[in-house]
């Protein structure tokens, strides 16, 4: 439990919360936004009531062609766009978590806030990331005030989670002035706008992609019609036709081959900006939800009063409260080691790199998580509108389809998970984590008599800590064995993987939420954070449920006999919980949103 | 040319109202605070003018250490700088003596605020303070256009419009559709720290009046629908029920 000084002043390594106690103290949280940062964020709330609310019809439609880049232009004017770039580049060169509060109020924007997540991160990021100086002063300025848009070609018809596998081709021309780009892109998020193209192509027979910098102005760019979609209608989704596109050798982005690696870590941000856009996104479904619950009569009274009902509530705030603990975790983890790189000496853009690739696993699970809790919340948000929530003229109609691509894009889902397990084995394989010595630690717990300590500590969360320790080392028991077995074919067991991920996601978020929860008593006192010691409850309750279901499939994928039996019943004694009330617990979480009528955290 | 733009601090539009103290004080408890939406009107006109007319704008407000962050949203929407008086807007006629008494002392062309506040709506401090500066005061103004030294504005009035011509300085109260509200964008927002956000002291005690205590509105009560064909219902229930006829 106890952290020593030295431990907080020791840099947190990415991964390492699942090994590593962290102490309240040590990380950030919402509630602490300064003044400033709520004031960007009221910006962000204004420019969606303004120009995007009143118009989603019409957004949605596509009818005019216009309206996507006229906010763009309009976002530009308030430097919405400029936010992650330098000053020097004429932007704000806010701190990373700042851009993710902004990532969230805009969240809720519905296809804006796909066009503007393009833009402003898979669009701008590559070039101020790895640009060299004459291209960052060429593009960035006009990309920071919108006057330039900016789309990312990746996909492609026959490359889409297999990335790097892309036909698209770049050769270079016999005087050596420029490369001539060939092939087809899909799925091009902005793409009927866009006046800049990152393009990923592959120069002779190169193994890995590279990256270039395309003006529309080029020539040789052509585009089918825009996509018709489940959902964010009025996001421009187009193939784009790469003919003979000509593109000066000084529009090279970074080095010949490095482009795989930059889409990579080009998407560790997205991933993480996704996970807090759809925390944007939640908050404005179930505070619609909670008001529609509250005017809704049925049986005499409104439908809020209904247990059922308040368990929707209760568990829709729940998890996004859960979800937004970890992502501005996550953000300020990120903020800190970026400075404490720039303080080593390391260049600016070098330790934004570093510092996110640090974190690409925390990138992974918020990803993974937020666009999963954002599914459940829309799910439920048309289920409280009951067939008003069916209804296209409903509010939840929009809400319903516009979530379901973020499970998809920035690396499906499945994608994900495996990513967040491969990246921790390969970080205890090369010695940066050292997963070992607490694996065997389980192991030997394992075959030693039952801890039954604890049940008569005092204070806040004793038990509720145990229980999150108890998770991980579930997980670590899991994995442990897994690895063991499998060796170097585990990556073969996408089931298993899937398994260890569910718990290593889990324990994650249950633990954010947990700190949030005991450091928000640190600051406000026991009596006046009730509901939020009942949400880190019962999301601990959920977390370690679905550990504990999610453990037993691995095990059982695998184990046999003895240890099977063995680690079952570890699992069991890791997985166990103090009970509580929960029932009570949700319906008081829910009391408190019904009453304040919109999502309150 | 030197624009004073008087803002309030008030509760969002959509606050829940509650009192305590035994009726006396407004509960702020979970309340969050915005520019008096009639005074950011005016600020948005007056930020407006100075982009067109190379002014200087300070914002002005009555009020505790709480407000500063309303008045910092005034200095990122583009005020130049701006004064607290440190002192309870208690009273219009307390408030309208500390305007006065600072806008004098600044030397300002134009006085701008809103036509009222959204709080306790009295609508006067205006007027009071043209009375107490010996200026023209002109309220609701609903355009404002500046030629020179001179500035033409336009009411509404009971059935009509009116046009006034009025030579600067002179106090205005302010309403839409003088100018659209300024959502304030990120370099306002990041420059508004550096701006000067002078705290002076009141001056003067003078009160008009005393708070006595408030009062909630009573409950809606339970309505019953009845059918337009059923007018008998309508007095039958009228008369024995609500006993109102
Ligand atoms: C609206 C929209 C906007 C987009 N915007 C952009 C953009 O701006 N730029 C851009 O470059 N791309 C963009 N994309 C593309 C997007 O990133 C891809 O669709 C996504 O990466 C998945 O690729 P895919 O569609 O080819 O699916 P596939 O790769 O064919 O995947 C199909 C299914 O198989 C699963 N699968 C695939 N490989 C594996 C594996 N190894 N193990 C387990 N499961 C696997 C997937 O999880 C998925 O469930 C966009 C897509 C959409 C729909």
């Amino acid at each position: 439990m106890e952290t020593s000084t030295q431990d907080t002043q020791k840099a947190i390594k990415g991964g390492e919360f699942l090994i590593r106690e962290t102490a309240a103290s040590e990380i950030f949280i919402p509630e602490e936004w300064s003044e400033e940062q709520k004031m960007i964020a009221q910006t962000c709330n204004d420019f969606l009531d303004q120009e995007v609310f009143p118009h989603l019809d019409e957004i949605d439609s596509m009818k005019n062609p216009d309206i996507m880049p006229g906010l763009m232009d309009k976002a530009g004017a308030l430097g919405l766009l400029g936010t992650s770039v330098p000053e020097q580049y004429g932007g704000f060169g806010m701190n990373f978590n700042t851009t993710m509060l902004v990532a969230e109020v805009t969240g809720a924007g519905h296809s804006f806030a796909v066009a503007l997540n393009a833009h402003t991160g898979i669009g701008t990021l590559p070039i101020l990331y790895y640009a060299n100086e004459e291209q960052k002063q060429k593009y960035l300025p006009k990309l920071a005030t919108g006057e330039w848009k900016a789309a990312y070609c990746l996909t492609e018809p026959d490359s889409g989670s297999d990335a790097n596998s892309g036909k698209t081709k770049a050769e270079l021309s016999s005087d050596g002035k420029h490369y001539t780009i060939n092939g087809q892109k899909m799925w091009i998020t902005n793409g009927g706008f866009a006046d800049i193209f990152i393009v990923f192509a592959k120069i002779e027979d190169d193994k890995n992609l590279t990256a270039f910098i395309v003006e529309k102005g080029f020539g040789g760019i052509t585009m089918n019609e825009e996509e018709k979609k489940m959902g964010i209608k009025g996001s421009s989704t187009r193939q784009v036709f790469f003919n003979d596109c000509k593109v000066p050798v000084e529009n090279m982005l970074s080095e010949r081959e490095n482009g795989f690696k930059i889409a990579v870590n080009i998407l560790n941000v997205g991933r993480i900006k996704l996970g807090a856009s759809a925390i944007g996104a939640c908050k404005k479904v179930i505070s619609t939800a909670v008001n529609y619950a509250g005017e809704r009569k049925q049986f005499g009274t409104s439908i809020s009063d209904f247990g059922a009902i308040k368990y929707k509530i209760a568990e829709m705030t729940t998890r996004n409260f859960a979800s937004e603990s970890a992502s501005y975790r996550a953000g300020q983890n990120i903020d800190d080691a970026y400075d404490a790189l720039l303080a080593s000496g390391m260049d600016a853009p070098k330790a934004r790199l570093k510092s996110l690739e640090e974190f690409a696993i925390e990138c992974a699970i918020l990803k993974v998580h937020g666009s999963e809790v954002l599914d459940y919340v829309v799910d439920e948000g048309v289920q409280i509108y009951g067939g008003m929530g069916f209804s296209a003229e409903g509010p939840m109609d929009r809400a319903y389809r516009d979530a379901r691509i973020n499970r998809i894009f920035e690396g499906t889902n499945e994608i994900n998970r495996m990513l967040c397990i491969d990246m921790l084995l390969k970080r205890a394989m090369k010695g940066h984590l050292d997963l070992m010595t607490p694996a065997m630690a389980v192991q030997q717990e394992l075959m030693s008599i039952p801890d039954f300590g604890a049940a008569d500590e005092e204070g806040i969360f004793v038990k509720e800590k145990k229980a999150l320790n108890n998770l991980k080392k579930a997980g670590l028991m899991a994995a442990g064995a897994a690895v063991q077995k499998f060796m170097q074919k585990l990556g073969e067991e996408q089931e298993i993987l899937t398994n260890l991920a569910d718990m290593l996601i889990e324990g994650y978020i249950a633990e954010s939420c947990l700190l949030r929860v005991e450091k928000l008593i640190a600051q406000k006192g026991e009596a006046n954070c009730q509901v939020e010691i009942d949400m880190a409850k019962v999301y601990l309750h959920r977390a370690v449920e679905i550990a504990g279901s999610a453990g037993k499939e691995a095990i059982m994928s695998f184990a046999e006999g003895d240890e099977l039996r063995l680690m079952l019943m570890g699992l069991k004694r890791f997985t166990k919980m103090e009970p509580f009330n929960i029932k009570d617990a949700r319906r008081r979480i829910a009391d408190h949103v019904i009453a304040k009528n919109e999502y309150p955290f | 040319m030197k624009i004073l733009v008087c803002i309030t601090h008030v509760p969002d539009t959509t606050s829940r109202i509650s009192f305590t103290d035994n009726d006396t004080k407004f509960d702020t408890n979970g309340v969050q605070f915005i520019i008096g939406p009639y005074d950011d009107y005016a600020l948005a006109r007056a930020v407006e003018l100075k982009e067109a007319n190379g002014a200087t704008l300070t914002v002005l407000n009555v009020g505790l250490a709480d407000a500063e962050p309303t008045i910092r949203k005034a200095l990122a929407i583009g005020a130049d700088d701006a004064i607290r008086v440190n002192a309870e807007p208690s009273d219009s006629l307390f408030v309208a003596n500390q305007i006065a008494h600072y806008a004098k002392e600044g030397g300002y062309d134009l006085i701008l605020m809103g036509r009222e506040s959204i709080d306790f709506n009295g609508g006067v401090v205006h007027g009071m303070v043209g009375e107490i500066l010996g200026l023209p005061s002109i309220s609701p103004v609903m355009t404002l256009e500046l030629d020179g030294n001179t500035a033409q504005l336009s009411r509404e009035i009971e059935g009509g419009k009116e046009q006034i011509e009025v030579d600067l300085p002179f106090v205005a109260g302010c309403q839409e559709p003088i100018a659209e509200w300024k959502i304030p964008n990120m370099r306002g927002i990041m420059t508004a720290r550096t701006k000067p956000l002078n705290v002076v002291e009141p001056v003067g005690d003078e009160t008009g009046a005393t708070l006595v205590n408030f009062e909630m509105p009573p409950a809606k009560g339970a309505v019953k629908m009845i059918d337009a064909d059923n007018v008998g219902e309508l007095v039958d229930l009228l008369k024995n029920e609500a006993k109102v006829l």
